[in-house]
């Protein structure tokens, strides 16, 4: 029964093609030879609506510039690029479900979607058993290398350990002893597990770690641990996802857990668009480290916060994961028509080594499906933003983290057939 | 003693938060014997109040007052949450007493339909939507009894619910038109920042406590007392008591079970409403805050026994307590120098996650030796 529908709707989507394609020649689209229907997957709906709803504002501008531009120009025809936005509902299983209607039903070449780890290890065995595409535009916990994702994000090597780093030798509370907080899910975990590795190596001591459940906003248990480990303040690393920030600072902050008693949190999940949530008068005086920040004061970082303010309004911000999910659209776009065509295989080869003027600057694509980027550490500012204080040059990605225990010494390369998803360097 | 007041302060704070979202709940249940699993969402309603009254306090004309925004939205979010929790019971749940089950079932789906409301309406539309509620369902009962036992009545009553209907409506566009905040749906949490007199911490015998915990302490003591004496002092709390014991014999001795149950049911719905507001101070705002709590709100109830407040006061500072102890790891720094093998289990158990684990784990060992809970109710009614 439920095989026969599929085929029917199969067959239904195909015989609308054939009208559309036969008709589309005319150019009903303007000065377009065609379309091609990208699919969007993001929760619009429960707790991460708040940060995912962003993504898919960003896509969409994304697309429509470069419909303005042209098109998609695929062996000497030019596409529109149209899409089909799904809610993932903040339900991991929903992502699979929604993406397997997106590729066997209507027959998307690609699809931009996800945020939280979750949601994508829900998405990779669908992904990989249809061979179809995926672009994930968060940072991550990495630890884990597709053939069929690209992954856009930061891996912690591009964001963790340049800001824990920073924390040790550089910050007001430099050589002070860490807490670390972090929701209880795979992210926090894995790059909890990185940053006691890379404090052990840098001489310092982790006192102590704390893992809020999902959905738990109680956090006078943490605060009292961090009172008792951390008596002079120190240096707290937070990697709270969604709105249990919001019930974390505004609760240390009545407790006294401030950068003038001395302690310092730097933050790996808030951005702009978190700042002005949570509210800047909690969040002063502490740390973030992303690619992007919204201040950086260059013409295409400008450009792109311009734009977005002028497409959903002057009140709204940019931040990195939007700039990943920019970046990924043009990306792709970019290897279709270096491709010349939207098959899969193709795509994946003419994707690595694509370069992009992205508005952190240079991004580029490496074999092991990662982007290298810069990193940049920033003190939040009551305007709510980041006053950047330092900025790496480019960092290559590590798929597989050297400093975690089960993956040092392991790299990714999709372009060698030989080494594949994990190989020892 | 420092150590000691400071763990005897955080397990109160963590209990006071559990009793006053349970404490609606005991009165629903324990009272009332509903399942009524929409508490969270009466909660979420109590919130939102919050962020709605927070936001009407930043106009111009409402602004001098600002500051005491928190205590005005109590009253507001008594009322709300009362008001569509009396809604409830007179659509609902009314028909479906002594059928637990499918008032578990509906009750369930009247909290889907509530979080799916405050995602998609505007609040400005939701906050006429409770004025219009509030107007229909209270102005008829202002009307001289004259008018009330009139044949023509239900033309009265029909004539103020259009009225009450104009009056949302209008309440509704001039909300949207001034405060735009309020004016678009959105299923993102919002927030809600409290007054500046109740942000840090006050310092009482050398101990810094915060203000917000104290805030909510002081809300929770009082809905507490509020409660206890309307329930033992006030002629309505006495018909609510004699109705739970014998339902027949109050109805023969001409008490109205009918009002009893909408009273009841009203002021349990209200306390969830101020839950919300002491939720608000903590955390963000959402669809989903109640949601957060309603396991939590039930496990109070069961352990305290159900049907007795005594119960659920124990009971939430009892689990407060325990999980400050658990969660903090405060055995370590009573007795420091403890052998290994136990401060390791001990460390073990001494996060967030597997304290939460460890309380479950000891509330069923006690339900096992006291499946009625602390505080068992005795007499006949527990025969039948």
């Amino acid at each position: 029964m439920r095989i026969s529908r599929r085929i029917l709707a199969g067959l239904a989507t195909a015989s609308l093609a054939v009208t559309a394609t036969s008709c589309g020649g005319g150019g009903t689209s303007g000065s377009f030879d065609d379309t091609v229907t990208v699919g969007i997957l993001h929760s619009l709906s429960g707790t991460m609506a708040i940060s995912e709803s962003t993504l898919v504002d960003t896509e969409k501008m994304a697309i429509e510039e470069i419909n303005a531009a042209g098109g998609v120009k695929v062996g000497g025809k030019s596409y529109k690029i149209e899409y089909i936005v799904e809610d993932g509902a903040s339900d991991w299983p929903t992502f699979a479900e929604k993406s397997k209607k997106l590729i066997d039903q209507d027959g998307v070449p690609v699809v931009f979607g996800g945020w939280t780890s979750a949601s994508r290890k829900a998405m990779l065995p669908v992904y990989e058993s249809k061979d179809a595409f995926l672009y994930y535009p968060i940072q991550y916990e990495a630890q884990e290398c597709s053939n069929n994702i690209f992954y856009t994000g930061a891996t912690p090597n591009q964001q963790s350990e340049p800001a824990t780093d920073f924390m040790y030798k550089r910050s007001p509370a430099a050589g002070g002893d860490f807490f670390l907080v972090g929701s209880d899910y795979v992210f926090p975990r894995t790059s909890n597990t990185i940053t006691k590795a890379q404090v052990k190596q840098l001489g310092g001591t982790v006192v102590g770690e704390d893992y809020l459940p999902l959905g738990n906003t109680e956090v006078a248990p943490i605060i009292s641990k961090i009172k008792k480990a951390l008596p002079e303040g120190g240096i707290i690393i937070n990697t709270l996802n969604g709105d249990q920030n919001v019930a974390f600072f505004k609760q240390i902050q009545d407790a006294g857990i401030t950068p003038s008693s001395g302690y310092y949190v730097m933050n790996y999940s808030i951005a702009e668009e978190e700042i002005s949530t949570i509210g800047p008068e909690f969040l002063e005086g502490h740390y973030g480290a992303w690619n992007y920040m919204m201040s950086i004061d260059t013409p295409a970082s400008k450009k792109f916060a311009e734009s977005f303010k002028k497409r959903w309004g002057a009140d709204r911000v940019v931040a990195d994961p939007q700039e990943s999910a920019y970046n990924m659209v043009y990306l792709w776009k970019q290897a279709v028509e270096d491709a010349g065509t939207f098959d899969d295989n193709a795509v994946r080869e003419a994707l690595v080594g694509q370069k992009f003027d992205a508005p952190q600057g240079p991004v580029e694509v490496m074999p092991n499906h990662h982007l290298s980027q810069t990193v940049r550490i920033g003190e939040i500012n009551a305007e709510g933003g980041f006053t950047i204080l330092e900025e790496t040059g480019v960092v290559l990605p590590q798929a597989w983290n050297q400093k975690h225990p089960s993956s040092k010494g392991f790299a990714c390369d999709w372009t060698d057939p030989s080494k594949g998803e994990k190989y020892k360097l | 003693m420092e150590l000691l007041l400071d763990s005897l302060f955080n397990g109160v704070a963590i209990g006071s938060v559990l009793l006053v979202a349970a404490l609606g709940l005991a009165i629903v249940f324990g009272l009332m014997g509903v399942i009524n699993l929409a508490h969270g969402e009466l909660m979420m309603l109590g919130a939102y109040t919050t962020y709605v009254t927070q936001l009407i306090f930043k106009l111009p004309i409402l602004k001098p007052f600002y500051n005491s925004y928190i205590i005005v939205s109590i009253f507001l979010a008594f009322i709300v949450s009362g008001v569509v929790g009396i809604l409830l019971e007179k659509t609902i749940i009314r028909k479906l007493y002594g059928s637990p089950l499918e008032t578990l079932l509906a009750t369930w789906g009247v909290s889907l339909i509530l979080q799916q409301f405050v995602r998609s309406v505007p609040l400005a539309y939701g906050t006429g939507l409770v004025i219009s509620l509030l107007i229909g369902l209270f102005l008829p009962t202002t009307f001289p009894s004259k008018i009330k036992e009139s044949i023509n009545f239900k033309y009265f009553k029909f004539s103020s619910w259009i009225f009450a209907a104009l009056t949302g409506v209008l309440t509704g566009s001039v909300i949207s038109s001034s405060v735009s905040k309020l004016s678009r749906a959105s299923a993102r949490n919002v927030d809600v920042t409290a007054p500046s007199w109740m942000r840090g911490q006050v310092e009482i015998i050398g101990t810094a406590f915060p203000k917000t915990r104290l805030m909510i302490i002081v809300i929770t003591l009082i809905s507490v007392i509020a409660i206890t004496l309307f329930l033992n002092q006030s002629a309505w709390g006495m018909r609510i008591r004699a109705v739970t014991q014998n339902r027949q014999m109050s109805d023969c001795l001409g008490i109205s079970t009918e009002k009893v149950d909408i009273i009841t049911f009203g002021i349990g719905s209200g306390l969830a409403g101020v839950a919300g507001v002491a939720v608000s101070l903590l955390g963000s705002v959402g669809p989903n805050v109640g949601g957060n709590y309603i396991v939590g709100c039930f496990m109070v109830v069961v352990l305290g026994g159900v049907g007795n407040l005594l119960g659920t006061v124990l009971a939430s500072f009892g689990i407060g307590i325990m999980t400050d102890l658990i969660g903090a790891g405060r055995l370590l720094s009573i007795w420091p120098d403890m052998p290994l093998p136990l401060s390791n289990t001990i460390n073990f158990f001494a996060t967030t996650s597997m304290a939460r684990v460890m309380i479950f784990a000891l509330i069923v060992i006690f339900l096992q030796f006291k499946p009625t809970g602390l505080f068992p109710q005795k007499g006949r009614m527990v025969e039948n």
